[in-house]
C-alpha cells in the first residue's frame, strides 16, 4: 500500500521529488512498482493527494455526469476546448472552433495529438465518441448533451431491440446526421437551432474523444480508460475502488494543461469531515470544499492555506406555482415576503462563516456580464417590515394557513441552512415553519421530477458551461429540462431568445439580465447565496487554484 | 453430530431464501426511482432511462426480478452493481477489510473484557468491581458515533498517535482505533458476562471443595473458576463476529473504511438493489454459520450439553 | 448469561446461545430455579397472583398426596425420597417469597435506589417538560448563536440560537417514549414467539428460530432506511418503534425460549400436565411466569440500548422526525460544531447517557435481586 506520510510528509515528499527526478528520462511504464511517489514518470514533482468520491459510473466521458467521476475524467481526457480558472474558454485539442451562423460549427483539431496508447486523436475520435454517447441503446447518462445536433432524436430513440434488428439486417449503426467528418482533422456539427454558446459547451466532459480501442469493450474501457488528457492511469489497478485512483502525467499530451506535478491521487471519502481530519493530519493535500464542521475553524487551522473565493454554485429554493397560496398575485406577494424575510447576511455570516455570499441575482458573480445591480434585486435583501407588509397584503387576498416548509435531501449538507432560513421566516412573518427532509437525494429527486412534491424545495445549480444563459434557460425557460417549478413567462423566454441571437456573449448578457428582472418580480425560485470555493491545502503543496466550477485545478498544483 | 450439522445446514436453505426475499422486497420498496436519480438535477432522458431499467431488469414485475436474481445467484452470477462493476467484485473488495476489522474488534473485546471481568468477578463488590461495572455501563450508554468522533479528534487529530482514517491504508495500526470503537459495546458485555460467570463459579461447590482440599488460590482460579466461567464468554464471542461485521455501518462511516457497512449504506442511498441484496445475504450466511459454529463449540466445551438427533 | 444457556441434558444447543450483543447483559441463571419456580408463579401481574398461588398449591398438594401414598406402602425414610425436596421446599418458603426477597434486597441496594430516582426524574421530565423549562425551544434567533448561559437560559444557546436547556429537556420525551414502546413491543412479540418455540418445540421451533436468524442478521440500519423512508410522513415514534421492534424481537425470543426450555420438563409442569391442565394454560400459568425474570432483566437493559439505537438512527437522519428534536438528533447536530463548541455535544449526550445508564443499572440491580445464585 501507499507510503503514508503522517507527520513527516515534507521529508517523504522531498524524497518523492528526488525519486521522480532520478526517474527523469527513463521510459514510463505506469509506475506500478512505486505507487506512492509516481516516481517513474518523466515529470518532476511529487504526487498530490486530493479528496474525491468513488465515481458512480464507469469512467466513460459520455456516462460521467456526477462530480466524483467528473473531476477524474477531466484529467484523463481533453476536449476541443477547456475552461480556465476564471471560466474563459480556451482551445485544448482543437485549433479552432468556428461558425458563421451559430448553426454549423467547424471544429479543426491540432495535428500530431495522441491518446496515451499512441493512437492519434482525429476527427473520427470525436465523431464516433459523440455518436456513441447519443445512441439510446448505449444508455449513456449524458446523451442529452448532444441534443442540439441535427439527427439526435433519431439516434437517441434507437433501442437495444431496434439496434439488434438493424445489425441482423446488416445495416449500419445509426449516426447523427449533423455530425460530419470533413478531413482527418476537421469535422462539422450542424445544430437544429442557433446557439452562440456551442463552442463554450464543448468544454464539458461529454464532448471528449474516445480511441477506437474503447468501442471493442466499453465496460473494460470504463474500468481502465485510455485518454488524451494531461494525466493517465498509473498502470493496471490504479483505480482501487472505494479507496483511491492514481493518475500520472501523460507524456503524449501536448496541450496547454501540462502537469507540473508528478501525479495526482484522488482519495475517496464518504464525507468531507473525515477528509478534513486527514488534511489536518497531513494525510491529504487538497480538500476542495470544507465540511460544515470546519467552517468556523478552517481559516485559523490552515492560515493562508485556507481558500474562500466566490464560486459558480448558485443556491435557492423553488416554490412551484401549483402550491396553494403561491399562484397568481397572492403568490407573487408571498414569494417577495418570504424572500425579504430571510436574513441572508446573518445566515451566511453565522452559519456559513462567510463561505457563502448573499445572492444578488440568479447566476454567479463569476459569469461574464454578471451584475449586482439588476433593478428589483432589493427583494433579495432582508427587510422585516416590508416582508410583513407584503405578507399581510397576500393575506388580504386569501388568508394563510398551515406551515411553511422547505424540502431538502438529508444526505447533503442542507439541514442547517434550511433551519436557519425557516427560523428567519418564522420570526419575521410570525408563521409556523417546518423543515421537510428527504433521506436521500434520489428520493427527493424523484418527488421533484414526478411533481408529487407538495412543498417548496431546495434547488441549486452548477452550470455545465460558464454562461448566465445556462443558469436561466434550463431552470426557468418554458419547458426547460430542469424547470422543476414549471415556471413559464413568455416575456422571459423572448428575452432569452434575443440574448442568444446577440453576436457576442457580452451583449447577450445584457439581455439575460433584463430577463432576470422578470424573474426578480415573479420569483419562481428564491435566490439565497452563491457558494464560495472554500477549501484548503496542506503544507506539502502550492499553487492550488480553484476552477470556475469550484473544483481545484489538479495539473497546476506544485509540490514542495 | 453429523446428523445435527446436516440438519442445520439444510435449514440454511429456507433461511437463505427467506433472507434474500425479505431484503429484495425491502430494496424494491425503497422510495424514489434510483435510475431517475442517476441523471442528477438534469432532465431525465426517457430512452436512456428505459435502457438502464431493462439492463437491471427493473422493468420487470417484482417476482420476475427476484426470480432472475435467484437464477443468477445459483449460476454464480451476483449481477452488476449500478456503478457497472460486477457485484462479486464489490463483495470481494468490501469483505476482507470488514472481516479484519471485526476480528480485531473481537480480539480487543475478548482480551480486555475477559481480563477486567475476571478481576471484577473475583473481587465482587470491591472498588475495582464497582468502577469496572460503572465504566461498562457507560460504554453501553454512550452511542458509538459519539465515542468514534471523540477518539478520532483526540487520538488522531490532537495527539496524532493513530491515523484519523483508514481508506486504503488497511494496516493493523490504522484499523486499531475503529476496532476499539466497534468493540466498545461488546467489550462491556464480555466484561459483565465474565464477571457474573466468575462470581457465580467462585461460590460454587466444586470451588469450595477445591479450596478445602488445599489447592492454592491461583490454581483454583485457573483450573476451576476460569475454565468453567469462560464457556458462555467463548460462545458469546463466537456469535458476536457476525454482529460486528454487520454492525460496522456507523464505525466504517466515521473512519472512512471501504468495507461492508459503508458499501451497503452507499448502495442503499443509491437504491442499488443488486449490491445491497448480495452484500446483506452474505452477512446473513456468515451470521448463520457462526451461530452453528457456536452451538457446536458449546456442545464441545460443555459436556452437559448433547446434540439432539 | 444463561437463561438461554440451560444446562438440562436434553437441550438442543440452539438454546445454548449467548445473548446477542445489541441488548443484553447476561440474564440471570435460571438453572436451579425449579425449586423457586413453584413459589414464584404468578407474580407478573397482581391480578394473576392469587390464581397462580392456587395453581402452585394444587401442584404442591398433588405432590404431598403422592408422598403420603408412597410412605404408606414402602415405609421408606421420607428424607431419602426425591419428593422430600419438593415437600420441604413447599413448607419452608412462603409463597411469592422470591419476589418479596428480591424487593427486600433491592431496597438495600444503592444501585437500585440511584437508578430508580434517576428514572423517576427522567420520566417526570418526559411527561411534564413544562415543569422544567418554560423557554420555547423553537424560538431561535441567529443573533443568539452560540451565546453563553444567561438569565432564563442556563446552558446558553446552540448554533441556530436555540435554548440548549429547553432542547435537552424536550428531547427526553421522544427518546424515552421510543425506549419504552419498543421494549413493550419486543417483550410481547419476542416473548410470545420465544415461548411458542420453546414450549412446542419441533418444527415450530425450527421455523421460528430460523425466522429469528433472518431478522437478526439483517442490519437494523438497512431495515430502518427502508421502512422509515417509505413511511416518512407517518413515521414518527410508531415508525421507529416498529423498525426497532421488528429487528429486536429475535433476541427476546431467544431468551424466552431458553427459559421456557429450562422449565418445560420440570417436575411441576409435568405434575400440572398430569392433572390434566391444558397445554396452553400450562404455558401461560406455569411456564411463562418463570421466564419472567430473565425477560424483565433483559427488557430493562434493552430499553437503554433502544434509546441509543434511536439516537443512532436520528444521527443518521433516519430516526424520529427532526421536528421532535430527540437527543439523537441533537447529538448529530452538535457533532457538526464539535470543533467550535464541544459543549453542544456534551449536554444531550450526557442526558442520553444518564438515562440509558439508569435503565441499565436498574436491570443490573434487578438481576442481582432476582438471581438466587448471584448472592454475595
Amino acid at each position: 500500500m501507499a507510503v503514508r506520510k503522517y507527520g513527516v510528509s515534507a521529508v517523504a515528499l522531498a524524497a518523492a521529488a528526488a525519486l521522480a527526478l532520478a526517474g527523469c528520462g527513463t521510459k514510463d511504464e505506469g509506475g506500478s512498482t512505486n505507487k506512492s511517489t509516481g516516481g517513474t514518470t518523466t515529470t518532476s514533482g511529487g504526487v498530490v493527494k486530493l479528496n474525491g468520491t468513488e465515481p458512480q459510473n464507469p469512467l466513460v466521458p459520455t456516462n460521467t455526469n456526477e462530480v466524483g467521476g467528473g473531476r477524474i475524467i477531466t484529467n484523463l481526457f481533453a476536449g476541443p476546448v477547456y475552461y480556465t480558472a476564471d471560466g474563459a474558454t480556451e482551445m485544448d485539442v482543437a485549433e479552432s472552433v468556428e461558425s458563421d451562423d451559430n448553426i454549423t460549427w467547424t471544429i479543426k483539431l491540432k495535428s500530431g495529438q495522441k491518446f496515451s496508447n499512441d493512437e492519434p486523436v482525429n476527427a473520427d475520435s470525436f465523431v464516433n465518441a459523440w455518436n456513441y454517447g447519443a445512441l439510446g441503446a448505449n444508455g449513456q447518462l449524458s446523451a442529452d448533451f448532444f441534443n442540439q445536433i441535427k439527427g439526435y432524436d433519431e439516434v437517441n430513440s434507437v433501442t437495444e431491440a431496434l439496434l439488434a434488428e438493424l445489425e441482423a439486417e446488416g445495416k449500419p449503426v445509426p449516426t447523427m446526421e449533423g455530425l460530419v467528418k470533413v478531413d482527418d482533422l476537421t469535422f462539422t456539427a450542424e445544430l437544429t437551432e442557433e446557439d452562440p454558446f456551442f463552442k463554450m459547451r464543448l468544454g464539458y466532459s461529454a464532448f471528449y474523444p474516445l480511441p477506437t480501442s474503447a468501442f471493442d469493450d466499453m465496460a473494460a474501457f470504463g474500468e481502465s480508460p485510455v485518454g488524451n488528457g494531461p494525466y493517465k492511469l498509473d498502470g493496471d489497478g490504479a483505480w482501487e475502488h472505494n479507496i483511491e485512483i492514481r493518475l500520472v502525467p501523460n507524456e503524449s499530451y501536448q496541450g496547454p494543461r501540462k502537469p507540473v506535478n508528478g501525479g495526482v491521487t484522488y482519495v475517496f471519502y464518504q464525507d468531507r469531515d473525515t477528509a478534513y481530519q486527514d488534511l489536518l493530519s497531513g494525510q491529504l493535500d487538497v480538500l476542495d470544499e470544507m465540511p460544515e464542521s470546519a467552517l468556523s475553524s478552517f481559516e485559523t487551522d490552515l492560515g493562508d492555506r485556507a481558500v474562500s473565493d466566490p464560486g459558480s454554485l448558485f443556491q435557492s429554493f423553488t416554490i412551484p406555482d401549483r402550491l396553494a397560496h403561491f399562484g397568481g398575485e397572492e403568490g407573487k406577494l408571498r414569494r417577495a415576503a418570504i424572500s425579504r424575510a430571510i436574513d441572508r447576511e446573518s445566515i451566511t455570516k453565522t452559519i456559513f462563516q462567510g463561505t457563502r455570499t448573499p445572492a444578488k441575482d440568479f447566476s454567479s458573480p463569476l459569469m461574464e456580464g454578471w451584475s449586482g445591480d439588476i433593478p428589483g434585486n432589493e427583494v433579495l435583501t432582508f427587510g422585516p417590515d416590508k416582508a410583513k407588509e407584503l405578507w399581510a397584503q397576500a393575506d388580504a387576498i386569501s388568508p394563510w394557513e398551515g406551515e411553511f416548509q422547505i424540502a431538502y435531501n438529508q444526505d447533503g449538507p442542507h439541514g442547517v441552512w434550511v433551519e436557519a432560513a425557516l427560523n428567519s421566516i418564522a420570526s419575521t412573518l410570525g408563521i409556523a415553519t417546518k423543515p421537510a427532509p428527504y433521506p436521500t437525494f434520489q428520493e427527493s429527486r424523484t418527488a421533484i421530477t414526478d411533481r408529487t412534491i407538495q412543498t417548496p424545495f431546495r434547488s441549486g445549480w452548477q452550470p455545465d458551461y460558464p454562461s448566465i444563459y445556462n443558469y436561466l434557460s434550463p431552470l426557468y425557460g418554458t419547458g426547460g429540462g430542469s424547470n422543476d417549478g414549471d415556471y413559464s413567462n413568455p416575456q422571459f423566454d423572448a428575452l432569452l431568445v434575443e440574448g442568444i441571437s446577440e453576436a457576442t456573449p457580452a451583449d447577450a448578457a445584457v439581455k439575460f439580465n433584463q430577463a432576470q428582472e422578470i424573474l426578480l418580480k415573479d420569483l419562481p425560485a428564491i435566490p439565497l447565496w452563491y457558494q464560495n470555493s472554500s477549501g484548503g491545502y496542506s503544507e506539502n503543496v502550492e499553487n492550488v487554484i480553484w476552477g470556475w466550477d469550484n473544483v481545484p485545478i489538479a495539473y497546476q498544483i506544485t509540490t514542495k | 453430530m453429523g446428523w445435527y450439522v446436516g440438519r442445520r445446514l439444510a435449514q440454511m436453505v429456507p433461511v437463505f431464501l427467506g433472507a434474500t426475499l425479505l431484503i429484495y422486497t425491502m430494496v424494491f420498496l425503497l422510495p424514489g426511482d434510483p435510475v431517475k436519480a442517476m441523471f442528477g438535477e438534469r432532465p431525465v432522458n426517457e430512452a436512456i432511462l428505459e435502457r438502464i431499467r431493462s439492463e437491471y431488469n427493473l422493468d420487470q414485475p417484482f417476482i420476475v426480478q427476484y426470480g432472475l436474481y435467484l437464477k443468477g445467484v445459483l449460476t454464480g452470477d451476483l449481477g452488476t452493481s449500478f456503478s457497472g462493476r460486477p457485484v462479486a467484485e464489490v463483495v470481494q473488495q468490501a469483505y476482507p477489510v470488514t472481516v479484519k476489522l471485526a476480528l480485531m474488534a473481537l480480539v480487543i473485546e475478548a482480551v480486555i473484557g475477559v481480563v477486567v471481568g475476571v478481576f471484577a468477578g473475583l473481587r465482587r463488590g470491591k472498588l475495582f468491581d464497582s468502577t469496572a461495572l460503572v465504566l461498562s455501563m457507560a460504554l453501553i450508554a454512550v452511542p458509538t458515533f459519539v465515542m468514534g468522533f471523540l477518539l478520532q479528534l483526540l487520538l488522531g487529530v490532537k495527539l496524532g498517535w493513530l491515523p484519523t482514517t483508514v481508506g486504503g491504508n488497511q494496516s493493523i495500526k490504522a484499523l486499531l482505533m475503529p476496532a476499539l470503537v466497534l468493540a466498545s459495546v461488546s467489550m462491556a458485555y464480555v466484561m459483565r458476562l465474565t464477571r457474573t460467570s466468575v462470581a457465580e463459579n467462585a461460590t460454587a461447590d466444586y470451588v469450595r471443595t477445591a479450596t478445602a482440599k488445599g489447592l492454592g488460590r491461583r490454581a483454583v482460579v485457573r483450573r476451576h473458576i476460569l475454565r468453567n466461567s469462560l464457556i458462555p464468554v467463548v460462545t458469546f464471542l463466537g456469535a458476536d463476529l457476525g454482529t460486528l461485521m454487520g454492525g460496522a455501518i456507523v464505525t466504517e462511516g466515521i473512519f472512512n473504511i471501504p468495507g461492508v457497512g459503508n458499501t451497503v449504506f452507499q448502495a442503499i442511498t443509491r437504491g442499488d438493489g443488486p449490491t445491497v441484496v448480495s452484500m446483506v445475504t452474505i452477512l446473513v450466511v456468515v451470521f448463520i454459520m457462526s451461530n452453528l459454529l457456536v452451538d457446536l463449540l458449546y456442545a464441545a466445551l460443555d459436556p452437559r450439553i448433547r446434540l439432539v438427533r | 448469561m444463561s437463561a438461554d444457556t440451560p444446562k438440562n441434558k436434553d437441550q438442543v444447543p440452539d438454546a445454548a446461545r449467548p445473548a446477542p450483543p445489541v441488548g443484553s447483559p447476561p440474564p440471570p441463571e435460571t438453572e436451579g430455579r425449579e425449586e423457586a419456580g413453584v413459589d414464584g408463579i404468578g407474580q407478573v401481574t397482581p391480578g394473576m397472583a392469587e390464581k397462580q398461588a392456587e395453581g402452585a398449591k394444587a401442584v404442591g398438594r398433588a405432590a404431598v398426596a403422592k408422598t403420603e401414598t408412597a410412605t404408606e406402602h414402602f415405609f421408606a425414610d421420607f428424607d431419602e425420597t426425591e419428593l422430600g425436596d419438593v415437600d420441604a421446599l413447599d413448607e419452608s418458603v412462603p409463597p411469592s417469597s422470591m419476589w418479596r426477597d428480591a424487593w427486600r434486597k433491592l431496597r438495600r441496594q444503592p444501585l437500585f435506589t440511584i437508578s430508580a430516582l434517576l428514572i423517576v426524574l427522567v420520566l417526570a421530565v418526559a411527561l411534564f417538560p413544562g415543569w422544567f423549562s418554560q423557554a420555547n425551544m423553537n424560538a431561535c434567533s441567529l443573533a443568539d448563536s452560540l451565546k453563553g448561559p444567561q438569565a432564563g437560559h442556563p446552558l446558553g444557546f446552540d448554533k441556530q440560537g436555540c435554548d440548549i436547556y429547553a432542547r435537552v429537556i424536550h428531547g427526553a420525551r421522544p427518546s424515552v417514549l421510543v425506549g419504552i414502546l419498543t421494549t413493550l413491543t419486543v417483550v410481547v412479540l419476542g416473548g410470545a414467539i420465544g415461548a411458542l418455540a420453546g414450549y412446542y418445540g419441533r418444527w415450530l421451533d425450527a421455523v421460528l428460530s430460523r425466522l429469528g436468524d433472518v431478522f437478526f442478521a439483517i442490519p437494523v440500519v438497512l431495515a430502518a432506511i427502508v421502512f422509515l423512508q417509505s413511511m416518512r410522513d407517518r413515521a414518527g415514534v410508531v415508525g421507529v418503534v416498529a423498525v426497532l421492534a421488528a429487528f429486536g424481537w429475535p433476541q427476546m425470543a431467544r431468551i424466552t425460549r431458553g427459559a421456557v426450555l429450562a422449565i418445560r420438563d420440570s417436575d411441576f409442569v409435568t405434575a400440572a400436565r398430569a392433572l390434566g391442565v391444558s397445554r396452553g394454560k400450562i404455558l401461560w400459568r406455569h411456564v411463562m411466569p418463570n421466564a419472567a425474570s430473565p425477560m424483565i432483566v433483559t427488557a430493562t437493559v434493552s430499553l437503554g440500548t433502544y434509546i441509543v439505537a434511536e439516537a443512532t438512527l436520528s444521527f443518521l437522519g433516519l430516526g424520529l422526525p427532526l421536528t421532535m428534536r430527540s437527543w439523537g438528533w441533537q447529538i448529530g447536530d452538535a457533532k457538526t460544531y464539535l470543533r467550535e463548541a464541544p459543549e453542544l455535544l456534551f449536554w444531550p449526550a450526557s442526558a442520553l447517557a444518564i438515562t440509558v445508564l439508569a435503565f441499565i443499572m436498574l436491570g443490573d440491580a434487578l438481576r442481582d435481586a432476582l438471581d438466587p445464585k448471584a448472592r454475595g
